[in-house]
């Protein structure tokens, strides 16, 4: 990287430290993900001046506090929306988006599809931990049913998103999904979701050790249980590769020993299908279906990105008229000279 | 043929010195095209003029009823008005439902031009009338003129091919337009080329409306039933050159005057809303100007993409209408804390809720200014005639630059689409309202963004980009000059008084506020804001020529108020406030300045006729 005048200057992970003091409970699965988010941001070779996090409200929100970039820590569940405004207006920046299960999928789901449909550039990182932790343990969107908080005694009653389902379902270019503590699944898929022009949407799967403890032991602890899934292989997991991914006949993924389904019969991984439903039904895998959890890139596709279609239509313009001239505007139409 | 208004003349002529024409229909029969042409043929022909169109918000309500009615009022004169006008002297009704919409605004010995091909039994039963008031003498007060304008335009067009008569009988608003274009001696080339262009893609839409029109103005010309026609000398304004502009298009203008004069890229985030799409429309086809128009997924984020443009150091803009203005009041919050430019446009629409949506209310002046959680001063702009729209969104745009702080610019309905003639400024003597955003750091300790400037109290504008400026922004409460995170409660109410006298502080920079009183020894003065400016104006001219003596002054800005406002208020024994709205600034009038000032307000979704305005404030005086 260059400082502007010439000189190659190599960012460390410690110039990515902002001054405040990090504030989230001892234990809590965002401090991993700060960890390895300051540690890969020098690697992608941007300079820090260029880099803006946007957040909204909850733990996750806290982020761009802790970023030695620009931020703003904006208002619950818009962020994809200012960002947009951002990114759209300032194609030299590279814009993130931190978000949780609340933030996005509850007060903010309208922004989150329509900035994946539109297909801004946005990163935007999506903390799951299956919580209202900020508010103190209320159920969230990604809860499951039956879940006993505070504001749910009795349990609750609504259906979750699966956050992954709902991105792929808005047809989001990029889409991906790691674990907090997994250093090196979640450094692969940011910087892949890095590089990607377009949205890209990335799931951590985010420990909330005090409203939620132990939501994702199943596979952040039980390695066994992660599918990783890498383009262009057949899809296997387990301890010894034991267990594999296919495609059955109506389209759904399964989960099957390859012992009994044969190496031959195993899914393909193809992130970079132009349909969005092999992804989609990869997203249909979860603990509580197959007791396994796909990681990695799902889907990468290549398609217009709205901040470039914006720009073209602003050159057109100016082809087909000519850079815009205020007082010929004032003047057109019909008009008539008095005196 | 040529036609000219010197052709007109071959039948007797009659002097006008002012003329109110109502223009109504179906919402289907484009008469508010019409009322537009005959407008600017008014303009080019270089009258004085205000109009006021009036029309439902569905977009074709059954044919022939009561509510789908639409019309547009038109008054032009030989000299300076104010209105639309209270009372049409004419009314064209193209079928019983207009006619009995319109029938009780008229003045006794009023025109009325009607369309007798629809006045059959079926369109009669439709509008509720018993029997054809054509016929039952219920007009006799009137000067009715029956014209058969359906079936005169079908047989005008009966040779053009690839025309059906059904096609044919949608032309008969442009056979009104061309006899009362006859009937004023309006000049008509306008009108001939502008059919040429809106229909050029079907060439026998042009030919037929063309046809129509000449028609229309032939049958003016030979019919006995019209004996004089009319003219209405061109009215002596100030010389320049001049056009006719919509509230709408001069804010659309305005915005993009403030992006050339700030030197700042325009952004502008809207949601479809009546009667603000028209900025959003009149905006996405200026992309020349470097404009970015982005149609977001609701009004929320609307604000929130106009609020993260101006992070990025664009001139954000949001425009709504009342019920998408309430969506936005948690972004104007997050921008006054955040302290950054955003220019939020709140075109009033009759309320609450959906409310009447085409139709104009002067009732979100409380929501504007406290519609939010806390402490959240904004500063508040208000247009008072659809010209002047432009002059107000460039000063929005200044304020909201200079002090990095939201404002709100408040229009509404009635000047959203009522347009009157505007003396062009000269581009190059507009203000220069351009910034320097941060380029280094304002401390030895780094860069501190919410270190102030002493004498505006507004904050660094350090856009991303910027090396060395690195910084973070956000809702929770700030630490004075750092920024940072702070729960300190001197700490709170330190930033709670600073956002307060910041904007304040703006009433320095503001012009004072002008009284429009000739003789400088009335005793009652009225004080409006916003639309009501023309009616109240109007108004206080026929108080005066009844011999009485009343003042005016109009506010323009509604936060801070100007300096002088409460030395104008105490000045004047009597004070009255008329508003469409049930007395929201007279509140503010008495809670801030201690006056006892009285009220007239009417909330009909209507601009005030001059006259109630007039006998309201004759009332005051002589009490």
């Amino acid at each position: 990287m260059s400082d502007g005048n010439g000189n190659v200057v190599q960012l460390s992970a410690k110039d990515f430290k902002s001054d405040q003091e990090v504030r989230w409970c001892p234990g809590c699965g965002d401090y991993a993900i700060l960890s390895v988010i300051q540690g890969f941001m020098p690697e992608l070779g941007i300079p820090r001046e260029r880099i803006v996090f946007v957040s909204g409200i909850g733990c996750a929100a806290r982020f761009p506090y802790y970023m030695q970039t620009y931020g703003m820590h904006a208002i619950h569940g818009r962020a994809p929306a200012i960002a947009t405004g951002l990114a759209v207006t300032r194609p030299d920046l590279f814009v993130w988006v931190v978000t949780g299960d609340g933030d996005a999928l509850s007060i903010g789901g309208n922004h989150l599809i329509h900035s994946l449909r539109r297909n801004v550039n946005l990163k935007i990182l999506l903390f799951n931990n299956r919580i209202y932790g900020l508010t103190k343990g209320q159920y969230s969107p990604t809860s499951e049913i039956g879940k006993v908080t505070k504001s749910t005694p009795m349990g609750s009653l609504d259906y979750p998103f699966n956050p992954l389902s709902v991105a792929i379902g808005a047809e989001a270019s990029f889409v991906g999904r790691a674990i907090d503590t997994d250093k090196k699944g979640l450094a692969e898929v940011l910087e892949a979701a890095a590089r990607h022009r377009g949205s890209a949407f990335v799931e951590i799967l985010q420990n909330c050790n005090i409203y939620n403890d132990g939501a994702f032991d199943y596979v952040r602890d039980e390695k066994e249980n992660r599918i990783y899934l890498r383009h262009g292989e057949p899809i296997r997991f387990g301890a010894e590769g034991e267990k594999g991914v296919l495609q059955q006949t109506d389209g759904s993924a399964a989960v099957v020993e390859v012992a009994e389904a044969g190496e031959e019969a195993l899914l393909v991984h193809d992130a970079g299908h132009r349909e969005p439903s092999l992804a989609f039904a990869l997203s249909r895998i979860t603990f509580e279906t197959d007791g396994a959890v796909p990681l990695g890139v799902f889907r990468s596709v290549e398609r217009a990105v709205y901040d470039d279609l914006m720009s073209e239509q602003l050159e057109v313009a100016r082809e087909r008229s000519g850079e815009g001239d205020l007082a010929a505007l004032l003047h057109s139409g019909d008009t008539w000279t008095v005196g | 043929m040529r036609y000219t208004s010197d052709m007109a003349k071959a039948k007797p002529v009659e002097s006008l010195d002012r003329v109110v024409i109502r223009f109504a229909g179906d919402s289907g029969d484009g008469m508010q095209l019409t009322g537009d042409r005959f407008t600017s043929e008014t303009a080019v022909f270089g009258n004085d003029l205000v109009t006021l169109p009036d029309f439902p918000a569905e977009i074709r309500a059954p044919a022939g009823s009561l509510p789908g009615v639409s019309g547009f009022q038109v008054h032009f004169a030989d000299h300076d008005i104010l209105t639309p006008g209270d009372q049409p002297n004419v009314l064209v009704a193209m079928n019983p439902a207009a006619l009995k919409v319109n029938v009780a605004d008229l003045p006794k010995g009023a025109t009325v031009i009607v369309n007798t091909d629809s006045f059959n039994e079926r369109n009669l039963q439709k509008a509720g009338y018993e029997s054809n008031p054509l016929e039952d003498g219920s007009l006799s007060h009137f000067h009715v003129h029956e014209v058969a304008l359906s079936s005169m335009t079908i047989e005008a067009l009966k040779e053009i091919e690839g025309i059906t008569s059904r096609e044919a009988e949608r032309s008969k608003n442009f056979f009104a337009l061309g006899l009362m274009s006859w009937l004023y001696h309006r000049p008509v080339e306008g009108t001939l080329g502008f059919i040429e262009t809106k229909f050029a893609k079907r060439p026998e839409i042009a030919e037929a409306n063309t046809k129509a029109f000449k028609a229309g103005w032939n049958y003016g010309e030979t019919s006995e039933d019209f004996a004089v026609s009319y003219e209405v000398a061109p009215a002596p304004l100030a010389p320049g050159t001049y056009r006719q502009i919509s509230g709408n298009s001069a804010l659309a203008y305005g915005l993009i005057a403030a992006s050339k004069l700030s030197g700042l890229p325009l952004f502008l985030g809207a949601y479809p809303i009546t009667p603000a799409s028209g900025v959003l429309e009149e905006l996405a086809r200026l992309k020349q100007f470097g404009v970015r128009t982005f149609q977001a997924e609701d009004e929320i984020a609307a604000s929130g993409a106009a609020l993260g443009a101006a992070f990025g150091g664009s001139l954000g803009v949001t425009t709504s209408a009342g019920p998408g203005i309430v969506l936005k009041s948690e972004t104007v919050g997050l921008a006054v804390t955040l302290e950054l430019p955003l220019v939020i446009v709140d075109i009033q629409r009759a309320g609450p809720s959906t409310g009447m949506p085409t139709k104009p209310e002067q009732a979100d002046l409380l929501m504007v200014l406290f519609g939010r959680n806390s402490e959240s001063p904004v500063p508040v702009v208000a247009a008072s005639t659809p010209a002047g729209c432009f002059e107000a969104a460039i000063e929005a745009a200044r304020i909201a630059i200079k002090y990095r702080t939201p404002v709100y610019l408040l229009s509404d309905a009635y000047l959203a689409n009522g347009s009157e003639p505007w003396l062009i400024p000269d581009a190059s003597t507009l203000p220069d309202i351009s910034t320097e955003f941060a380029t280094k750091p304002n401390d030895d300790d780094g860069f501190l963004p919410y270190r102030r400037d002493p004498a505006t109290l507004a904050r660094p504008w350090a856009i991303p980009g910027t090396p060395g400026l690195e910084h973070r922004i956000g809702g929770l409460e700030k630490e004075d000059e750092t920024g940072n995170v702070s729960y300190d409660p001197e700490n709170h109410d330190l930033m709670v008084r600073l956002r307060a006298a910041k904007v304040a502080g703006i009433a320095s920079d503001i012009p004072e506020l002008e009284v429009d009183d000739p003789d400088d020894d009335a005793d009652t003065l009225v004080v409006g804001w916003g639309s009501t400016y023309g009616a109240i104006g109007a108004a206080a001219r026929l108080v005066r020529g009844s011999g009485r003596k009343v003042a005016h002054a109009h506010l323009h800005y509604l936060n801070p108020f100007p300096r002088n406002t409460g030395e104008v208020l105490r000045r004047y024994e009597k004070v009255l406030v008329p508003e469409i709205n049930l007395g929201q600034l007279r509140m503010l009038l008495r809670a801030e300045y201690l006056v006892d000032a009285a009220g007239y307000n009417k909330v009909r979704g209507r601009p005030f006729r001059a006259a109630e305005l007039a006998d309201a404030i004759t009332a005051l005086v002589d009490s």
